[in-house]
């Protein structure tokens, strides 16, 4: 058993004897987690944890061979989720997962690659490379888990800050327009866009499932809670206020105008899959390009991910 | 081991700086490359795009340096042999990811063209600024390699050393070129394949399960897996232990900086590259890199022929730079004359390594064209009085 996990229950009063055994037998999510890097980092009510149990059980159900799956993720709280998981992974630089899982892809065609960061490190210090793969819909999966605030550095206000709720670096509320994820994701070319909250849990793993077996660009936003900061900041109550806040405030709408999906403060929030088209990825126009140009002469890059 | 031919442009040659670097890269085994134009750096990125669909790899025009400068992290970690280019501007973008490479230990080439700066400077002109930058320029502690060629010859045979040394060390080697090397045209010739000797990824021989990413031996380099051949790696830009985990403590941290630098430091003889023309028994020492070397040259014989013992000591490796080399020439020698395409970077390393002991003579320039050999040749007739 890991000295971590023995830390972290002693330091909870918990009986852990026997545990890891019980653990491995009846929870279908250990085997795709580090057990030794657990406990984890995350705070009571933040619903990261839960996205992750998404994530393996869409993992689960995918079928891939885990060998060749690798998980890419940047900075921040839900910068953590590549270091729990079981898979090849990499913690990178804040905003830079996609083009680090730009080039895992294309120099190993055979991995499906997921990206799995939080709203700020994605959309903010990230956009740029969050769009750039959208519009070449390289083939990545990503996980965008949108809190509405920086919360490794304390609740900071993010692009994803609606109007109206207050963060330490808007004081007064925030007046500062937001991003609309999805819209930003389908305008710039994603292949594949939902959004669901942590609530949605079983729609959610649905959708990462799907993303698995899509190629090209996929981005899935799944909204959590930040009890700590954003909610407590702004009176909003505990994780499981917000929880309910998802559960009263959804409106299932798959199939959406991205358009018209804009979150506002603890206002509506439209879920589903809001696009599913088929465009050829950038590795699949490189080839198929190349092929035209050179004819035999050409090897195609990854011809082994070609037959999938 | 031997080049793969397939990279190999066995053949006299009549191209530019740009062009024979891409062609040692591409000789050295580099698959694949991500860029973002920039002058007078675009030619290498240009020549890689046009030559990789046959050769067998990938180049990718990413959207700015900070993303090129990652993408090659990813594409190491896949197993790649990776490079990067650009210059100045493009070099402040990738500082970043300079520190990720160093921490992660991901072999990498990064080709520096050098212009005039500061900022967006001189873009079409030469200059060698970036030289502090590329020892100093990401936060912490890190050691590069840092690599000055001075003419298409050497771009192609340098670049295979600054690959086969990214490999030997796990760093990332700079390949310190300048305007004039990049855009000078001269004959190029390139030997064929089994003539190239080519270092391959330090691949762990250890099982999933048994390895560890920075278990490391004697020489203090770990060896490597790649993603998707099921050892389940963990890596991280956070200070880690040997299992590559987070250990955020004053001795994880101890233990990793320390290594870091010493799998460079006590290598350091290792990576002592200069050439050395006259100078055992030399009055003066000019201590030369990059394009400057060659202007020197002319000053030094110029110098020669008026009976002054001036000897030439360039730095082909200029990081880490050959300190003892130097301490050992400063009490032989009444002066070392410094000349460089910057306002004084490599001559505070000289005088660092002299401690005093000798006088050091920096011959400095804003940069946008070389110096005038008849200033060096001066400088060399002061020194010698």
């Amino acid at each position: 058993m890991s000295e971590n996990l023995i830390r972290g229950a002693a330091a909870c009063d918990v009986d852990l004897s026997g545990v890891e055994n019980e653990y491995s037998a009846v929870n279908p999510v250990m085997p795709y987690l580090r057990q030794e890097r657990i406990p984890h980092i995350w705070c009571p009510g933040c619903g990261i944890g839960t996205s992750v149990n998404c994530f393996t059980r869409a993992l689960s159900d995918s079928g891939l061979d885990l060998d060749k799956v690798a998980i890419v993720s940047g900075i921040g709280c839900t910068g953590r989720v590549a270091g729990y998981m079981n898979l090849d992974s990499f913690h990178t630089t804040h905003g830079r997962p996609i083009p680090f899982a730009t080039g895992l892809k294309l120099a190993n065609p055979d991995l499906r690659v997921v990206v799995y960061s939080g709203d700020g490190d994605l959309s903010a210090i990230g956009g740029n490379h969050l769009i750039h793969a959208a519009r070449r819909n390289m083939d990545l999966m990503v996980v965008c888990i949108n809190n509405f605030t920086y919360g490794m550095t304390g609740g900071q206000v993010a692009p994803t800050t609606p109007i109206g709720p207050t963060q330490t670096t808007m004081p007064y509320g925030n007046f500062e327009s937001s991003f609309n994820l999805p819209f930003l994701a389908d305008a710039c070319g994603a292949v594949y866009v939902a959004r669901w909250t942590v609530y949605h849990v079983k729609q959610l793993a649905k959708a990462m499932l799907e993303g698995l077996k899509k190629k090209g660009f996929v981005f899935i936003e799944a909204m959590s809670p930040c009890p700590t900061l954003y909610s407590r900041r702004n009176r909003l109550g505990d994780g499981v206020d917000q929880l309910k806040y998802y559960k009263e405030k959804s409106i299932v709408k798959n199939g959406a105008d991205t358009k018209e999906v804009g979150l506002t403060y603890q206002g509506e929030i439209v879920v589903g899959k809001f696009v599913d088209r088929e465009r050829p990825t950038w590795l699949d126009s490189m080839n198929d390009h190349y092929t035209k140009v050179f004819g035999d002469r050409f090897t195609r890059v990854g011809a082994s991910h070609d037959e999938n | 081991m031997h080049a793969d031919p397939k990279g190999v442009l066995t053949g006299t040659h009549f191209i530019d700086g740009d062009h024979a670097a891409c062609e040692g890269a591409l000789a050295a085994g580099c698959r694949f490359v991500a860029g973002y134009p920039i002058t007078p750096s675009t030619e290498v990125v240009e020549r890689f795009a046009q030559r990789i669909p046959l050769v067998g790899g990938v180049f990718i025009q990413m959207e700015d340096e900070i993303a090129s400068s990652i993408a090659i992290m990813g594409g190491a970690w896949a197993g790649k042999k990776v490079m990067t280019v650009t210059s100045g501007p493009g070099l402040s973008l990738m500082m970043e990811h300079v520190g990720l490479a160093a921490i992660t230990e991901t072999p990498c080439v990064i080709v520096d063209v050098q212009r005039g700066g500061p900022s967006t400077g001189l873009p079409t002109l030469p200059a060698q600024a970036d030289m502090m930058q590329v020892k100093w320029g990401s936060h912490g502690d890190y050691e590069p390699i840092a690599i000055c060629p001075n003419s298409p010859q050497e771009c192609f045979d340098l670049m295979i050393k600054a690959f086969n040394l990214a490999e030997t060390y796990r760093v990332p080697v700079f390949f310190m070129m300048d305007e004039v090397v990049g855009h000078m045209t001269e004959r190029v010739v390139i030997p064929p394949a089994d003539q190239i000797e080519v270092v391959e990824r330090r691949w762990s021989a250890k099982k999933p399960g048994d390895y560890r990413p920075y278990d490391t031996g004697d020489d203090m380099v770990p060896d490597m897996v790649k993603a998707g051949d099921g050892y389940r790696i963990h890596i991280t830009g956070l200070t880690h232990d040997e299992r590559g985990y987070p250990a955020m403590n004053p001795a994880a941290q101890e233990k990793l900086v320390t290594r870091l630098l010493d799998k460079i430091r006590r290598n350091r003889e290792n990576l002592v590259d200069v050439r050395e023309d006259g100078v055992e028994g030399a009055d003066v020492v000019v201590v030369s890199f990059g394009i400057t070397s060659r202007v020197a040259g002319a000053a030094i014989e110029s110098a020669r022929r008026k009976g002054v013992k001036v000897g030439h000591l360039r730095l082909i490796i200029a990081w880490p730079f050959p300190a003892a080399r130097i301490e050992a020439l400063a009490g032989k020698v009444k002066a070392f004359v410094v000349p460089e395409l910057n306002m004084g970077q490599m001559a505070l390393e000289v005088e660092r390594a002299v401690a005093g002991k000798t006088k050091v003579i920096g011959i400095t320039h804003a940069g946008g064209t070389v110096h005038e050999p008849e200033v060096i040749e001066a400088k060399i007739l002061e020194a010698a009085r």
